[in-house]
């Protein structure tokens, strides 16, 4: 059946699963994508259906398997890699940044890097320190890198497929306290642009941008909003490299008004780059400065703190409210 | 006769020039290991019981050729640094033997993942000198294309290459090929986690590769007892795979080791560590001053043990070569610096839209904005008279 409510994990496994089945190049690796099925469980059942060779257990090396996935490139694969969380990116950082992302500068064009780095990225699951970390900024920053992450089954889906055909580097961040979210996803459907925005709630008072995990809340928060006679128009970028600022500017330029929202941290997040090319493009439309809303220059708390570090239902509204003072 | 005795068996530092500064450290080993040797240093060929080559007259002129060429294309680069013409050279001076042995054990289908002195290596795939020094003059960043001569980009972050060579050997078991990886590095990157796990990664899925370190006793000004405690070439037996250092300076020697271990990786045994004990005679580049960090005397014993000079003598000695040869050979040489020197002077700046080029291989809209913005910009310029633009 081509449309089914799926978990955004199980849509994810899907898309990986169609991917391994209409190309042989594609490759999985990560660490327990095997026979556990990630801990996340987003690879379970591909290798006992497609193989050890191509569903690929790896060691406990993070910069290995990046590594390694630029050498399988470099030979004609399409690896899909998987860090295990956030935190743990760090040690690939470098052959991401240094390597994965400007080979194909560096030979002028004649080499193809085809990697996909997928994430599960962003808190609100009660995990131990370095599991819950929004670090799309950190790639977003470096000329090479393409970013993007889905906020639903069907962007999961659909998305993963883009990336994994993508012909550039694609760091995939994957919202986890959304994995076991259902929606729909129509496998047969024509998906709009990897790296377009779209407009999941209309609305004319303002408007909230946001991507991943926090699209849910900005819908929340429009809803709320509506109670209290209030549009807010919800934006989900989908990218963060690039961005669809001109998707961004329509709609500012309707509302003339705009709230980020992200988990990161605000200071030098994706909301400051967003803030200050709308300044640049809108400033005669804008009737408030433009605002965000993120986590704070602060390691990411504990658990038991981190509903207050995150922006919530009530810290997206005051923003909201903030912004209509104006 | 064995290669206790040889000169190459002494210890590598006489007591004058030992730098060794940490007060009351103990010498990391009792002795050095041997190393497997097939010509001395006064040219004399020697057997060993694991290795040995059966080379034809020419095939030995073709060894010498290419070290002498090499060398020649070497300091012809190091002119044109001194001249202004490159920004930066890194000179492969005294790692002739070492590059030219290894790199003429390689065939065709199979690669190379080099770090950025393997200029011997390039000389043997069929890499244009000149297109070589594209990078040391500021043009591009590297810009050959990897899979015309099997030979991946210069690669400037140590040690990173010896993954990708990882990979790139692990995708070649998986289509069935014989072809086998090599990858370059030296005694510096052996401290890298991306070297560490390179080994890990290639042993646990028995990949093709050969990891070829060209120990040069020094990464820049850090000699290799403060990367090592132990000889480099033993690290693979904590990895499971064979480790054998070879007189790096020999180039029969290098080329019979290199030769064994890519067969080896062919035969699907995995991999394995080539230690090449050598010596950098140079700068690290020429930006660099040794004079700072080491004694004159260690440069000259190593002089002794030049690689061009031991295949000479043993062509002489053999009757191999002859005075025309070597008279052919000269004049080869300086043809050669003069085409590159040329090459190098009529090379172009690029065209300052190149910045924004090849960032992605699928475009992004924020690289088409910028492109834009910095055309309109430069454009403005270009409206302006020449008169005003003086």
């Amino acid at each position: 059946m081509a449309v089914q409510k799926l978990p955004l994990a199980k849509a994810l496994n899907e898309s990986l699963r169609k991917a391994l089945e209409t190309d042989p190049k594609v490759l999985i690796m990560g660490e327990d994508v095997g026979k556990l099925g990630g801990v996340f469980r987003v690879t379970d059942g591909l290798q006992k259906d497609f193989g050890e060779d191509r569903v690929i257990d790896t060691p406990l090396a993070e910069s290995g398997i990046v590594g390694t996935a630029i050498g399988l490139a470099l030979r004609g694969y399409r690896p899909v890699v998987e860090i295990q969380f956030d935190g743990f990116v760090f040690p690939a950082y470098d052959q991401i940044v240094t390597q994965l992302a400007k080979m194909h500068a560096r030979a002028l064009g004649k080499i193809k890097l085809p990697v996909v780095v997928r994430i599960p990225y962003g808190g609100g699951i009660g995990a131990v320190e370095h599991h819950s970390e929004s670090p799309e900024a950190l790639f977003a920053h470096v000329a090479g890198l393409k970013v993007v992450s889905p906020s639903n089954s069907s962007d999961a889906y659909w998305m993963l497929q883009q990336a994994i055909q993508s012909d550039d580097p694609v760091i995939f961040f994957e919202p986890k306290r959304r994995y076991w979210d259902k929606s729909e996803v129509d496998t047969e459907a024509i998906p709009g642009e990897l790296h377009k925005a779209r407009v999941v709630r209309d609305g004319t008072d303002l408007t909230l941008a946001a991507y991943g995990p926090m699209v849910k809340v900005c819908l929340e928060a429009a809803a709320a909003a509506q109670e209290e006679g209030k549009s807010v128009e919800v934006l989900d970028l989908r990218s963060v490299s690039p961005v669809d600022f001109d998707a961004i500017q329509k709609s500012v330029e309707k509302t003339r008004r705009l709230v980020v929202v992200h988990e990161a941290p605000v200071f030098f997040g994706s909301g400051a780059e967003i803030a200050a090319r709308i300044t640049e493009r809108c400033f005669y439309h804008l009737e408030a400065p433009v605002l965000r809303v993120g986590g704070y220059h602060a390691p990411y708390p504990p658990a038991r703190l981190e509903e207050e570090y995150l922006p919530g239902l009530d810290r997206v509204l005051d923003a909201v409210d903030r912004s209509l003072a104006y | 006769m064995t290669v206790e005795s040889t000169a190459a068996r002494k210890p590598r530092r006489s007591s004058g020039t030992k730098r060794t500064a940490s007060a009351g450290a103990k010498k990391p080993q009792s002795s050095e290991p041997q190393l497997v040797q097939l010509l001395t240093p006064e040219g004399e060929r020697v057997q060993h019981p694991e290795y040995d080559i059966d080379l034809t007259a020419e095939e030995l002129r073709g060894l010498y050729r290419d070290m002498v060429l090499t060398r020649r294309f070497d300091a012809e680069a190091t002119a044109l640094q001194r001249q202004g013409e490159l920004g930066l050279w890194a000179s492969l001076l005294g790692q002739e033997a070492a590059q030219i042995g290894s790199g003429r054990a390689l065939r065709d289908d199979d690669y190379v993942f080099p770090t950025y002195r393997e200029h011997g290596v390039a000389w043997c795939r069929g890499v244009d000198p000149t297109n070589l020094l594209g990078m040391f003059r500021g043009v591009n960043h590297g810009g050959w294309d990897p899979n015309s001569n099997n030979f991946h980009l210069y690669t400037i972050v140590i040690g990173s290459q010896t993954l990708h060579a990882t990979g790139y050997a692990m995708g070649v078991a998986k289509d069935g090929a014989d072809s086998a990886v090599i990858a370059y590095f030296g005694d510096g990157a052996s401290s890298q986690g991306d070297v560490a796990e390179s080994f890990t990664f290639s042993a646990v899925y028995n990949a093709p590769v050969v990891f070829f370190c060209q120990n040069n006793q020094w990464a820049i000004s850090e000699p290799t007892e403060k990367q090592t405690r132990v000889p480099l070439y033993q690290r693979a037996q904590g990895f499971g795979f064979p480790g054998v250092r070879v007189d790096g300076n020999d180039v029969l020697a290098c080329l019979a080791v290199t030769r064994s271990a890519l067969e080896r990786a062919r035969r699907g045994e995995g991999p394995t560590l080539v230690e090449a004990f050598t010596y950098r005679m140079g700068a690290h580049t020429t930006s660099d001053d040794p004079t700072k960090y080491r004694a004159d005397e260690e440069r000259a014993a190593w002089e002794a043990k030049d690689p061009i000079l031991r295949l000479k003598a043993y062509l002489e000695n053999e009757g191999h070569a002859d005075a025309a040869f070597f008279e052919e050979l000269e004049a080869e040489s300086e043809a050669l610096g003069k085409r590159v020197r040329e090459a190098v002077r009529a090379m172009p700046d690029p065209d300052h839209m190149a910045i924004f080029e090849n960032v992605y291989a699928d475009g992004h809209a924020l690289v088409d904005e910028e492109r834009a913005q910095f055309a309109a910009y430069q454009a403005s310029f270009a409206d302006s008279a020449p008169e005003e633009a003086k």
